[in-house]
Protein backbone atom coordinates (compact mmCIF):
# COMPACT_ATOMS: atom_id res chain seq x y z
CA UNK A 1 0.00 0.00 0.00
CA UNK A 2 1.48 3.49 -0.52
CA UNK A 3 1.92 5.68 2.15
CA UNK A 4 -1.04 8.44 0.78
CA UNK A 5 -3.18 5.77 1.07
CA UNK A 6 -1.79 4.09 4.50
CA UNK A 7 -2.28 8.10 5.93
CA UNK A 8 -5.68 8.17 4.29
CA UNK A 9 -6.76 5.13 6.50
CA UNK A 10 -5.22 6.65 9.51
CA UNK A 11 -6.91 9.98 8.74
CA UNK A 12 -10.72 7.89 8.28
CA UNK A 13 -10.23 6.19 11.32
CA UNK A 14 -9.86 8.90 13.58
CA UNK A 15 -12.15 11.11 11.99
CA UNK A 16 -14.84 8.52 12.51
CA UNK A 17 -13.64 8.42 16.33
CA UNK A 18 -14.49 11.69 16.61
CA UNK A 19 -18.24 11.47 15.11
CA UNK A 20 -18.77 8.88 17.07
CA UNK A 21 -17.85 10.99 20.34
CA UNK A 22 -19.53 14.51 18.72
CA UNK A 23 -22.84 12.67 18.64
CA UNK A 24 -22.83 10.97 22.47
CA UNK A 25 -25.42 12.92 23.86
CA UNK A 26 -28.08 15.00 21.53
CA UNK A 27 -31.58 15.28 22.81
CA UNK A 28 -34.03 13.71 20.69
CA UNK A 29 -35.71 17.03 19.87
CA UNK A 30 -32.12 18.02 17.58
CA UNK A 31 -32.55 14.48 15.88
CA UNK A 32 -33.90 15.67 12.89
CA UNK A 33 -32.42 18.77 12.18
CA UNK A 34 -29.24 17.05 13.30
CA UNK A 35 -29.69 14.28 10.91
CA UNK A 36 -30.16 17.47 7.99
CA UNK A 37 -26.93 19.11 9.22
CA UNK A 38 -24.89 15.65 8.78
CA UNK A 39 -26.78 14.98 5.77
CA UNK A 40 -25.18 18.49 4.38
CA UNK A 41 -21.70 17.83 5.39
CA UNK A 42 -22.16 14.34 3.53
CA UNK A 43 -22.28 16.87 0.47
CA UNK A 44 -18.89 17.17 0.91
CA UNK A 45 -18.28 15.15 -1.83
CA UNK A 46 -18.84 17.98 -3.68
CA UNK A 47 -15.12 18.32 -3.86
CA UNK A 48 -14.42 15.12 -5.28
CA UNK A 49 -17.07 15.81 -7.92
CA UNK A 50 -15.34 19.29 -9.09
CA UNK A 51 -11.99 17.36 -8.99
CA UNK A 52 -13.44 15.11 -11.48
CA UNK A 53 -15.62 17.09 -13.65
CA UNK A 54 -12.00 19.27 -13.57
CA UNK A 55 -9.72 16.59 -14.54
CA UNK A 56 -12.03 14.13 -16.66
CA UNK A 57 -10.71 12.86 -19.73
CA UNK A 58 -13.44 12.28 -22.34
CA UNK A 59 -16.88 13.23 -22.93
CA UNK A 60 -18.30 10.49 -20.61
CA UNK A 61 -16.08 11.60 -17.70
CA UNK A 62 -17.12 15.04 -17.75
CA UNK A 63 -20.86 14.31 -18.10
CA UNK A 64 -20.42 11.75 -15.04
CA UNK A 65 -18.31 14.96 -13.45
CA UNK A 66 -20.97 17.56 -14.19
CA UNK A 67 -23.90 15.09 -12.93
CA UNK A 68 -22.11 14.61 -9.50
CA UNK A 69 -21.56 18.01 -9.27
CA UNK A 70 -24.96 18.81 -9.79
CA UNK A 71 -26.33 16.12 -7.46
CA UNK A 72 -23.57 17.36 -4.81
CA UNK A 73 -24.75 20.63 -5.14
CA UNK A 74 -27.89 19.81 -4.04
CA UNK A 75 -27.14 17.80 -1.21
CA UNK A 76 -25.30 21.06 0.09
CA UNK A 77 -27.30 23.66 -0.80
CA UNK A 78 -30.76 22.59 0.19
CA UNK A 79 -28.78 20.27 2.78
CA UNK A 80 -27.89 23.51 4.96
CA UNK A 81 -31.11 25.80 4.21
CA UNK A 82 -33.48 23.27 5.21
CA UNK A 83 -31.50 22.80 8.40
CA UNK A 84 -31.52 26.67 9.00
CA UNK A 85 -34.88 26.59 8.24
CA UNK A 86 -35.86 23.80 10.66
CA UNK A 87 -33.48 25.53 13.24
CA UNK A 88 -34.94 29.45 12.95
CA UNK A 89 -38.30 27.52 14.83
CA UNK A 90 -36.31 26.75 17.46
CA UNK A 91 -35.05 29.89 18.54
CA UNK A 92 -35.70 30.93 21.80
CA UNK A 93 -39.14 32.33 22.12
CA UNK A 94 -40.25 35.05 24.63
CA UNK A 95 -41.80 32.98 27.65
CA UNK A 96 -45.31 32.21 27.93
CA UNK A 97 -47.51 34.63 29.31
CA UNK A 98 -48.95 34.16 32.73
CA UNK B 1 -0.88 24.52 2.62
CA UNK B 2 -4.12 23.05 0.50
CA UNK B 3 -4.22 19.73 2.98
CA UNK B 4 -4.66 22.06 6.31
CA UNK B 5 -7.32 24.05 5.19
CA UNK B 6 -9.17 20.53 4.69
CA UNK B 7 -8.18 20.19 7.85
CA UNK B 8 -9.58 23.43 8.89
CA UNK B 9 -13.07 23.04 7.11
CA UNK B 10 -12.91 19.11 9.13
CA UNK B 11 -12.70 21.41 12.55
CA UNK B 12 -15.38 23.63 11.39
CA UNK B 13 -17.58 20.44 10.49
CA UNK B 14 -16.61 19.03 13.90
CA UNK B 15 -17.45 22.37 16.07
CA UNK B 16 -20.86 22.39 14.01
CA UNK B 17 -21.66 19.08 14.91
CA UNK B 18 -21.17 19.50 18.05
CA UNK B 19 -23.40 22.56 18.31
CA UNK B 20 -25.74 20.85 16.45
CA UNK B 21 -26.58 18.99 19.45
CA UNK B 22 -27.50 21.31 21.55
CA UNK B 23 -31.14 23.51 21.14
CA UNK B 24 -29.64 26.89 21.95
CA UNK B 25 -26.41 26.44 19.92
CA UNK B 26 -27.80 24.55 16.57
CA UNK B 27 -28.01 26.87 14.30
CA UNK B 28 -25.04 28.42 15.17
CA UNK B 29 -23.43 25.05 14.49
CA UNK B 30 -25.24 24.54 11.19
CA UNK B 31 -23.93 27.50 10.12
CA UNK B 32 -20.50 26.75 11.19
CA UNK B 33 -20.41 23.76 9.32
CA UNK B 34 -22.13 25.43 5.83
CA UNK B 35 -19.16 27.78 6.44
CA UNK B 36 -16.64 24.94 6.30
CA UNK B 37 -18.28 23.62 3.63
CA UNK B 38 -17.63 27.01 1.42
CA UNK B 39 -14.14 26.91 2.72
CA UNK B 40 -13.55 22.82 0.93
CA UNK B 41 -15.30 24.49 -2.14
CA UNK B 42 -13.27 27.10 -2.29
CA UNK B 43 -9.79 25.29 -1.70
CA UNK B 44 -10.86 22.89 -4.59
CA UNK B 45 -11.84 25.51 -7.01
CA UNK B 46 -8.55 27.08 -6.22
CA UNK B 47 -6.96 23.36 -6.20
CA UNK B 48 -8.03 22.71 -9.63
CA UNK B 49 -6.72 26.08 -10.95
CA UNK B 50 -3.25 25.36 -9.70
CA UNK B 51 -3.20 21.92 -11.25
CA UNK B 52 -4.98 22.60 -13.96
CA UNK B 53 -2.81 21.57 -17.04
CA UNK B 54 -3.01 24.10 -19.71
CA UNK B 55 -4.56 27.85 -20.72
CA UNK B 56 -6.62 27.12 -23.44
CA UNK B 57 -8.96 24.06 -21.28
CA UNK B 58 -9.37 26.64 -18.14
CA UNK B 59 -12.32 28.75 -19.68
CA UNK B 60 -14.02 25.51 -20.80
CA UNK B 61 -13.58 24.45 -16.75
CA UNK B 62 -14.67 27.42 -15.39
CA UNK B 63 -17.88 26.63 -17.44
CA UNK B 64 -17.84 23.44 -16.28
CA UNK B 65 -17.67 23.68 -12.69
CA UNK B 66 -19.93 27.16 -12.61
CA UNK B 67 -22.67 25.61 -15.00
CA UNK B 68 -22.60 22.38 -12.30
CA UNK B 69 -22.61 24.63 -8.66
CA UNK B 70 -25.43 27.10 -10.37
CA UNK B 71 -27.69 24.54 -11.57
CA UNK B 72 -27.24 22.07 -8.47
CA UNK B 73 -27.62 25.18 -5.78
CA UNK B 74 -30.52 26.49 -7.60
CA UNK B 75 -32.50 23.01 -7.46
CA UNK B 76 -31.32 22.36 -4.05
CA UNK B 77 -32.88 25.99 -3.22
CA UNK B 78 -35.69 25.94 -4.68
CA UNK B 79 -36.33 22.28 -2.61
CA UNK B 80 -34.81 23.60 0.71
CA UNK B 81 -37.05 27.40 0.66
CA UNK B 82 -40.68 25.89 -0.77
CA UNK B 83 -40.43 22.48 0.94
CA UNK B 84 -43.75 21.88 3.79
CA UNK B 85 -42.14 21.59 7.08
CA UNK B 86 -44.54 18.17 7.13
CA UNK B 87 -42.66 17.11 4.37
CA UNK B 88 -39.09 17.64 5.59
CA UNK B 89 -38.30 14.25 6.42
CA UNK B 90 -38.74 12.65 2.72
CA UNK B 91 -37.07 16.14 1.75
CA UNK B 92 -34.00 15.06 3.68
CA UNK B 93 -33.98 11.56 1.99
CA UNK B 94 -33.96 12.90 -1.10
CA UNK B 95 -31.08 15.40 -0.54
CA UNK B 96 -29.32 12.52 0.74
CA UNK B 97 -29.87 10.28 -2.11
CA UNK B 98 -28.22 13.04 -3.99
CA UNK B 99 -25.05 13.04 -1.77
CA UNK B 100 -25.11 9.42 -2.30
CA UNK B 101 -25.19 9.26 -5.90
CA UNK B 102 -22.97 12.00 -6.46
CA UNK B 103 -20.59 9.92 -4.89
CA UNK B 104 -20.73 6.95 -7.24
CA UNK B 105 -20.63 8.84 -9.88
CA UNK B 106 -17.01 10.46 -8.96
CA UNK B 107 -15.96 7.11 -8.62
CA UNK B 108 -17.11 6.32 -12.26
CA UNK B 109 -15.51 9.74 -13.38
CA UNK B 110 -12.34 8.55 -12.35
CA UNK B 111 -12.29 4.93 -13.65
CA UNK B 112 -14.60 5.70 -16.69
CA UNK B 113 -11.75 7.10 -18.89
CA UNK B 114 -8.22 5.64 -18.45
CA UNK B 115 -8.02 3.70 -15.26
CA UNK B 116 -5.43 5.91 -14.22
CA UNK B 117 -6.62 8.19 -10.88
CA UNK B 118 -7.05 11.32 -12.58
CA UNK B 119 -5.72 14.27 -10.16
CA UNK B 120 -2.62 12.28 -9.61
CA UNK B 121 -2.00 10.53 -12.66
CA UNK B 122 -0.86 7.45 -11.08
CA UNK B 123 -2.26 4.36 -12.13
CA UNK B 124 -4.40 2.48 -10.15
CA UNK B 125 -3.35 0.27 -7.51
CA UNK B 126 -5.04 -2.47 -6.55
CA UNK B 127 -6.62 -0.44 -2.89
CA UNK B 128 -7.76 2.18 -4.59
CA UNK B 129 -9.65 0.04 -7.19
CA UNK B 130 -11.29 -1.10 -3.69
CA UNK B 131 -12.22 2.02 -2.63
CA UNK B 132 -13.63 2.84 -6.29
CA UNK B 133 -15.74 -0.52 -5.79
CA UNK B 134 -16.98 0.79 -2.16
CA UNK B 135 -18.20 4.13 -3.62
CA UNK B 136 -20.23 3.09 -6.10
CA UNK B 137 -21.43 0.27 -3.85
CA UNK B 138 -22.28 2.41 -1.03
CA UNK B 139 -23.23 5.28 -2.95
CA UNK B 140 -25.15 3.49 -5.58
CA UNK B 141 -27.29 1.55 -2.42
CA UNK B 142 -27.40 5.10 -0.99
CA UNK B 143 -29.20 6.84 -4.01
CA UNK B 144 -31.72 4.01 -4.41
CA UNK B 145 -32.28 3.61 -0.39
CA UNK B 146 -33.09 7.02 -0.03
CA UNK B 147 -35.07 7.41 -3.14
CA UNK B 148 -37.53 4.56 -2.33
CA UNK B 149 -37.40 5.75 1.51
CA UNK B 150 -38.77 9.22 -0.07
CA UNK B 151 -41.60 7.19 -2.25
CA UNK B 152 -42.59 5.20 1.01
CA UNK B 153 -43.22 8.79 2.81
CA UNK B 154 -44.77 10.37 0.18
CA UNK B 155 -47.13 7.67 -0.19
CA UNK B 156 -45.68 7.00 -4.20
CA UNK B 157 -44.81 3.69 -2.51
CA UNK B 158 -46.50 1.85 -0.07
CA UNK B 159 -45.71 2.35 3.28
CA UNK B 160 -46.22 -1.10 4.13
CA UNK B 161 -43.26 -3.41 4.35
CA UNK B 162 -43.01 -5.59 1.27
CA UNK B 163 -42.21 -9.23 2.16
CA UNK B 164 -39.48 -10.65 -0.32
CA UNK B 165 -39.02 -13.63 -1.79
CA UNK B 166 -36.14 -15.71 0.86
CA UNK B 167 -36.38 -12.33 2.77
CA UNK B 168 -33.17 -10.86 4.47
CA UNK B 169 -31.62 -13.79 2.10
CA UNK B 170 -32.57 -11.99 -0.86
CA UNK B 171 -30.50 -9.22 0.35
CA UNK B 172 -27.67 -11.42 1.56
CA UNK B 173 -27.67 -12.84 -2.53
CA UNK B 174 -27.06 -9.56 -3.81
CA UNK B 175 -24.47 -8.27 -1.84
CA UNK B 176 -22.54 -12.11 -2.48
CA UNK B 177 -22.64 -10.77 -5.98
CA UNK B 178 -21.67 -7.18 -5.43
CA UNK B 179 -18.54 -9.14 -3.78
CA UNK B 180 -18.12 -10.83 -7.08
CA UNK B 181 -18.49 -8.00 -9.14
CA UNK B 182 -15.80 -6.06 -7.85
CA UNK B 183 -13.47 -8.70 -7.87
CA UNK B 184 -14.64 -9.41 -11.10
CA UNK B 185 -13.41 -5.83 -12.14
CA UNK B 186 -10.37 -5.55 -9.72
CA UNK B 187 -8.94 -9.06 -10.09
CA UNK B 188 -9.08 -9.26 -13.64
CA UNK B 189 -8.57 -5.46 -14.54
CA UNK B 190 -12.16 -5.60 -16.44
CA UNK B 191 -13.93 -1.78 -15.95
CA UNK B 192 -17.73 -3.96 -16.62
CA UNK B 193 -16.89 -5.12 -13.47
CA UNK B 194 -18.27 -1.90 -11.94
CA UNK B 195 -20.90 -0.82 -13.94
CA UNK B 196 -22.69 -4.78 -13.01
CA UNK B 197 -21.35 -3.56 -9.35
CA UNK B 198 -23.63 -0.15 -9.48
CA UNK B 199 -26.68 -2.52 -11.59
CA UNK B 200 -26.93 -4.68 -8.55
CA UNK B 201 -26.64 -2.01 -5.81
CA UNK B 202 -29.22 -0.31 -7.44
CA UNK B 203 -31.54 -3.24 -7.20
CA UNK B 204 -30.23 -3.91 -3.46
CA UNK B 205 -31.07 -0.32 -2.31
CA UNK B 206 -34.94 -0.92 -3.56
CA UNK B 207 -35.17 -4.43 -2.27
CA UNK B 208 -33.36 -3.42 1.31
CA UNK B 209 -35.66 -0.54 1.81
CA UNK B 210 -39.11 -1.75 0.59
CA UNK B 211 -39.52 -4.12 3.02
CA UNK B 212 -39.36 -1.90 5.88
CA UNK B 213 -42.84 -0.04 7.51
CA UNK B 214 -43.38 3.24 6.73
CA UNK B 215 -42.95 4.14 10.23
CA UNK B 216 -39.12 2.65 10.30
CA UNK B 217 -38.23 5.23 7.71
CA UNK B 218 -36.60 7.70 9.86
CA UNK B 219 -34.38 5.27 10.93
CA UNK B 220 -33.82 3.71 7.65
CA UNK B 221 -33.19 7.45 6.27
CA UNK B 222 -30.38 7.91 9.22
CA UNK B 223 -28.67 4.87 8.10
CA UNK B 224 -28.39 5.69 4.90
CA UNK B 225 -27.31 9.33 5.75
CA UNK B 226 -24.46 7.60 7.94
CA UNK B 227 -23.57 5.39 4.42
CA UNK B 228 -23.50 8.40 2.45
CA UNK B 229 -20.79 9.67 4.40
CA UNK B 230 -19.15 6.29 4.16
CA UNK B 231 -19.48 6.44 0.41
CA UNK B 232 -17.92 9.94 0.20
CA UNK B 233 -14.94 9.07 2.70
CA UNK B 234 -14.44 6.64 0.13
CA UNK B 235 -14.86 8.81 -2.64
CA UNK B 236 -12.05 10.78 -0.85
CA UNK B 237 -9.42 7.88 -1.07
CA UNK B 238 -10.23 6.80 -4.84
CA UNK B 239 -9.22 10.87 -6.02
CA UNK B 240 -6.82 11.43 -3.12
CA UNK B 241 -8.51 13.88 -1.01
CA UNK B 242 -8.05 14.44 2.50
CA UNK B 243 -10.93 16.55 2.97
CA UNK B 244 -13.40 14.25 1.48
CA UNK B 245 -11.88 11.36 3.69
CA UNK B 246 -12.47 13.39 6.73
CA UNK B 247 -15.88 15.22 6.70
CA UNK B 248 -17.58 11.85 4.79
CA UNK B 249 -15.43 9.75 8.24
CA UNK B 250 -17.14 12.49 10.43
CA UNK B 251 -20.46 12.03 9.52
CA UNK B 252 -20.66 8.51 8.57
CA UNK B 253 -19.72 7.82 12.50
CA UNK B 254 -22.19 10.56 14.01
CA UNK B 255 -25.29 9.32 11.41
CA UNK B 256 -24.85 5.84 12.33
CA UNK B 257 -24.93 6.78 15.96
CA UNK B 258 -28.07 8.61 15.77
CA UNK B 259 -29.25 5.81 13.91
CA UNK B 260 -28.80 4.00 16.71
CA UNK B 261 -30.12 6.46 19.35
CA UNK B 262 -33.14 6.65 17.14
CA UNK B 263 -33.62 2.71 17.38
CA UNK B 264 -33.65 2.84 20.70
CA UNK B 265 -35.57 5.82 20.85
CA UNK B 266 -38.50 3.07 19.80
CA UNK B 267 -37.26 0.75 22.04
CA UNK B 268 -36.17 -1.50 19.12
CA UNK B 269 -32.35 -2.50 17.99
CA UNK B 270 -31.07 -1.59 14.37
CA UNK B 271 -31.46 -4.98 13.39
CA UNK B 272 -34.88 -5.59 14.07
CA UNK B 273 -35.70 -2.19 12.06
CA UNK B 274 -34.22 -3.56 9.25
CA UNK B 275 -34.83 -7.08 8.98
CA UNK B 276 -37.97 -7.41 10.94
CA UNK B 277 -40.42 -6.60 8.27
CA UNK B 278 -42.28 -4.89 11.16
CA UNK B 279 -45.97 -4.96 10.75
CA UNK B 280 -46.10 -7.42 7.89
CA UNK B 281 -48.49 -9.52 9.48
CA UNK B 282 -52.02 -7.92 10.68
CA UNK B 283 -51.78 -5.83 7.78
CA UNK B 284 -55.34 -4.33 6.10
CA UNK B 285 -57.99 -2.24 7.83
CA UNK B 286 -59.24 -3.67 11.47
CA UNK B 287 -62.90 -4.66 12.39
CA UNK B 288 -64.04 -3.12 15.23
CA UNK B 289 -66.97 -5.62 15.29
CA UNK B 290 -69.19 -4.89 18.18
CA UNK B 291 -67.49 -3.01 20.52
CA UNK B 292 -68.81 0.11 21.46
CA UNK B 293 -66.93 3.34 20.45
CA UNK B 294 -67.72 6.69 21.94
CA UNK B 295 -68.40 8.79 19.16
CA UNK B 296 -68.24 12.53 20.20
CA UNK B 297 -68.86 15.80 18.23
CA UNK B 298 -67.01 19.13 18.84
CA UNK B 299 -69.27 20.74 20.93
CA UNK B 300 -69.12 17.42 23.44
CA UNK B 301 -65.22 17.61 23.21
CA UNK B 302 -65.60 21.63 24.07
CA UNK B 303 -67.74 21.22 27.24
CA UNK B 304 -65.09 18.61 28.35
CA UNK B 305 -62.06 20.47 27.99
CA UNK B 306 -63.80 23.76 29.45
CA UNK B 307 -64.70 22.39 32.85
CA UNK B 308 -60.76 21.02 32.50
CA UNK B 309 -57.99 22.12 34.47
CA UNK B 310 -55.09 20.48 32.99
CA UNK B 311 -55.13 19.25 29.39
CA UNK B 312 -52.31 17.27 27.55
CA UNK B 313 -52.34 17.86 24.27
CA UNK B 314 -50.49 14.35 22.54
CA UNK B 315 -49.35 15.26 18.62
CA UNK B 316 -48.93 12.64 15.96
CA UNK B 317 -48.26 12.37 12.47
CA UNK B 318 -52.12 13.45 11.17
CA UNK B 319 -51.11 16.39 12.75
CA UNK B 320 -48.49 17.03 10.95
CA UNK B 321 -50.33 15.81 7.27
CA UNK B 322 -53.21 18.23 8.61
CA UNK B 323 -51.22 20.85 8.94
CA UNK B 324 -53.28 21.69 12.03
CA UNK B 325 -50.46 23.38 14.48
CA UNK B 326 -51.74 26.36 13.87
CA UNK B 327 -55.41 25.48 14.84
CA UNK B 328 -54.37 23.70 17.66
CA UNK B 329 -52.19 26.87 18.58
CA UNK B 330 -55.21 28.70 18.34
CA UNK B 331 -56.93 26.25 20.74
CA UNK B 332 -54.41 26.19 23.35
CA UNK B 333 -54.48 30.48 23.79
CA UNK B 334 -58.57 30.02 23.85
CA UNK B 335 -58.00 27.48 26.99
CA UNK B 336 -55.31 29.22 28.23
CA UNK B 337 -57.92 32.29 28.58
CA UNK B 338 -60.23 30.83 30.59
CA UNK B 339 -56.98 29.93 33.13
CA UNK B 340 -56.85 26.18 32.18
CA UNK B 341 -52.95 24.89 31.58
CA UNK B 342 -52.16 22.95 28.68
CA UNK B 343 -49.12 21.27 27.72
CA UNK B 344 -47.79 18.85 25.22
CA UNK B 345 -46.59 15.46 25.24
CA UNK B 346 -44.27 14.48 22.91
CA UNK B 347 -43.31 11.29 21.91
CA UNK B 348 -39.90 10.82 20.68
CA UNK B 349 -41.33 9.31 17.73
CA UNK B 350 -44.26 10.62 17.12
CA UNK B 351 -44.68 11.95 13.56
CA UNK B 352 -42.22 10.08 11.30
CA UNK B 353 -38.96 11.22 12.44
CA UNK B 354 -37.44 12.02 16.17
CA UNK B 355 -38.01 15.45 17.02
CA UNK B 356 -40.69 16.18 14.05
CA UNK B 357 -43.50 16.98 16.59
CA UNK B 358 -41.25 19.48 18.05
CA UNK B 359 -40.41 21.27 14.57
CA UNK B 360 -43.81 21.58 13.56
CA UNK B 361 -45.06 23.31 17.30
CA UNK B 362 -42.08 25.62 17.07
CA UNK B 363 -42.90 26.89 13.62
CA UNK B 364 -46.77 27.53 15.23
CA UNK B 365 -45.03 29.41 18.06
CA UNK B 366 -45.55 26.67 20.93
CA UNK B 367 -43.36 27.96 23.58
CA UNK B 368 -40.66 25.64 24.12
CA UNK B 369 -41.15 24.77 27.93
CA UNK B 370 -44.48 23.33 27.93
CA UNK B 371 -43.37 20.78 24.92
CA UNK B 372 -42.73 17.74 27.54
CA UNK B 373 -40.90 14.57 26.58
CA UNK B 374 -41.89 11.07 27.49
CA UNK B 375 -40.21 10.93 30.85
CA UNK B 376 -41.95 13.78 32.26
CA UNK B 377 -45.46 13.11 30.61
CA UNK B 378 -45.97 9.96 31.55
CA UNK B 379 -46.23 10.73 35.36
CA UNK B 380 -48.31 13.75 34.78
CA UNK B 381 -51.68 11.57 32.47
CA UNK B 382 -53.21 10.70 36.20
CA UNK B 383 -53.34 14.17 36.97
CA UNK B 384 -54.78 14.93 33.56
CA UNK B 385 -58.06 16.49 33.27
CA UNK B 386 -58.41 16.07 29.04
CA UNK B 387 -55.89 14.59 26.81
CA UNK B 388 -56.29 15.85 23.36
CA UNK B 389 -54.73 13.03 21.05
CA UNK B 390 -54.43 14.67 17.64
CA UNK B 391 -54.00 12.18 14.50
CA UNK B 392 -51.74 9.89 16.94
CA UNK B 393 -51.87 6.02 17.49
CA UNK B 394 -49.02 3.47 17.89
CA UNK B 395 -47.44 5.72 20.37
CA UNK B 396 -50.68 5.72 22.30
CA UNK B 397 -51.40 2.22 22.22
CA UNK B 398 -51.94 0.48 25.52
CA UNK B 399 -50.81 -2.93 23.89
CA UNK B 400 -47.22 -1.84 24.06
CA UNK B 401 -47.44 -2.08 27.70
CA UNK B 402 -50.49 -4.40 28.42
CA UNK B 403 -50.77 -6.93 25.69
CA UNK B 404 -47.05 -9.46 25.35
CA UNK B 405 -48.29 -10.73 22.25
CA UNK B 406 -48.67 -7.58 20.59
CA UNK B 407 -45.93 -6.77 17.85
CA UNK B 408 -45.21 -3.38 19.74
CA UNK B 409 -45.11 -4.77 23.07
CA UNK B 410 -42.33 -3.08 25.13
CA UNK B 411 -42.11 0.11 23.12
CA UNK B 412 -42.34 2.74 25.01
CA UNK B 413 -46.29 4.58 24.65
CA UNK B 414 -47.81 8.06 26.20
CA UNK B 415 -50.14 6.12 28.96
CA UNK B 416 -52.94 8.62 27.60
CA UNK B 417 -55.46 5.99 28.81
CA UNK B 418 -54.60 6.85 32.70
CA UNK B 419 -55.92 10.65 32.05
CA UNK B 420 -59.38 11.30 33.47
CA UNK B 421 -60.66 11.70 29.94
CA UNK B 422 -59.13 11.07 26.84
CA UNK B 423 -59.96 12.53 23.06
CA UNK B 424 -58.86 10.85 20.44
CA UNK B 425 -58.91 13.02 17.11
CA UNK B 426 -58.46 10.66 13.45
CA UNK B 427 -60.25 10.23 11.09
CA UNK B 428 -61.42 6.73 11.33
CA UNK B 429 -60.54 3.62 13.94
CA UNK B 430 -57.79 2.50 10.50
CA UNK B 431 -54.38 1.13 12.06
CA UNK B 432 -51.48 3.30 12.25
CA UNK B 433 -48.06 2.66 11.02
CA UNK B 434 -47.31 -0.73 12.70
CA UNK B 435 -50.96 -2.16 11.78
CA UNK B 436 -52.65 -3.47 14.80
CA UNK B 437 -55.45 -2.33 15.88
CA UNK B 438 -55.45 0.92 18.87
CA UNK B 439 -57.42 -0.81 22.39
CA UNK B 440 -57.33 2.97 23.33
CA UNK B 441 -60.30 4.05 20.98
CA UNK B 442 -62.85 1.53 22.71
CA UNK B 443 -61.73 2.42 26.85
CA UNK B 444 -65.45 3.86 28.39
CA UNK B 445 -63.43 7.16 29.23
CA UNK B 446 -62.60 7.65 25.45
CA UNK B 447 -64.15 9.83 23.13
CA UNK B 448 -63.69 9.54 19.11
CA UNK B 449 -63.70 13.01 17.08
CA UNK B 450 -63.53 11.43 14.06
CA UNK B 451 -62.43 14.27 11.33
CA UNK B 452 -59.46 15.51 10.24
CA UNK B 453 -57.22 17.24 12.50
CA UNK B 454 -57.27 20.79 11.73
CA UNK B 455 -61.46 20.77 10.96
CA UNK B 456 -61.50 19.43 14.09
CA UNK B 457 -59.52 21.49 15.92
CA UNK B 458 -60.96 24.40 14.30
CA UNK B 459 -64.38 23.10 15.17
CA UNK B 460 -63.67 22.67 18.89
CA UNK B 461 -62.28 26.21 19.40
CA UNK B 462 -65.20 27.57 17.67
CA UNK B 463 -67.91 25.66 20.03
CA UNK B 464 -65.49 26.08 23.47
CA UNK B 465 -65.68 30.46 22.18
CA UNK B 466 -69.09 29.57 21.76
CA UNK B 467 -69.73 28.00 25.32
Amino acid sequence: MSPEFIQGIVVFVLAAFVGFEVISKVPPTLHTPLMSGANAISGITIVGAIIAAAFADGAVAIVLGILAMVFATINVVGGFLVTDRMLEMFKKKPVAKR
Amino acid sequence: MITLLYLLAGALFIVGLRGLGSPRTARRGNQIAATGMLLAIVVTVYWVYDHSPNDEGLSALWWVILVGLAIGGAIGALLALRVQMTAMPELVAAFNGFGGGASALVAFAAIVETGTVVATDVAYATETEVTVALSIAIGVVTFSGSFVAYGKLQGIITGRPVALPGGPFFNLILVLLMTAASVWAIVWNEPLGYWVLAGIALVLGVTGVIPIGGADMPVVISLLNSLSGVAASMAGFVIGNQGLIIAGALVGAAGFILTVQMSEAMNRSLANVLFAGFGTEGAGPIDAGDRPVNSATPEDVAISLNYAQNVLVVPGYGLAVAQAQHAVRDLATALEERDINVEYAIHPVAGRMPGHMNVLLAEADVPYDVLLDLDHSNPKFANTDVVLVVGANDVVNPSARDDSTSPIYGMPILEVDLAATTVVIKRSLSPGFAGIDNPLFYMPSTMMLFSDAKGAIENVTEALLDL
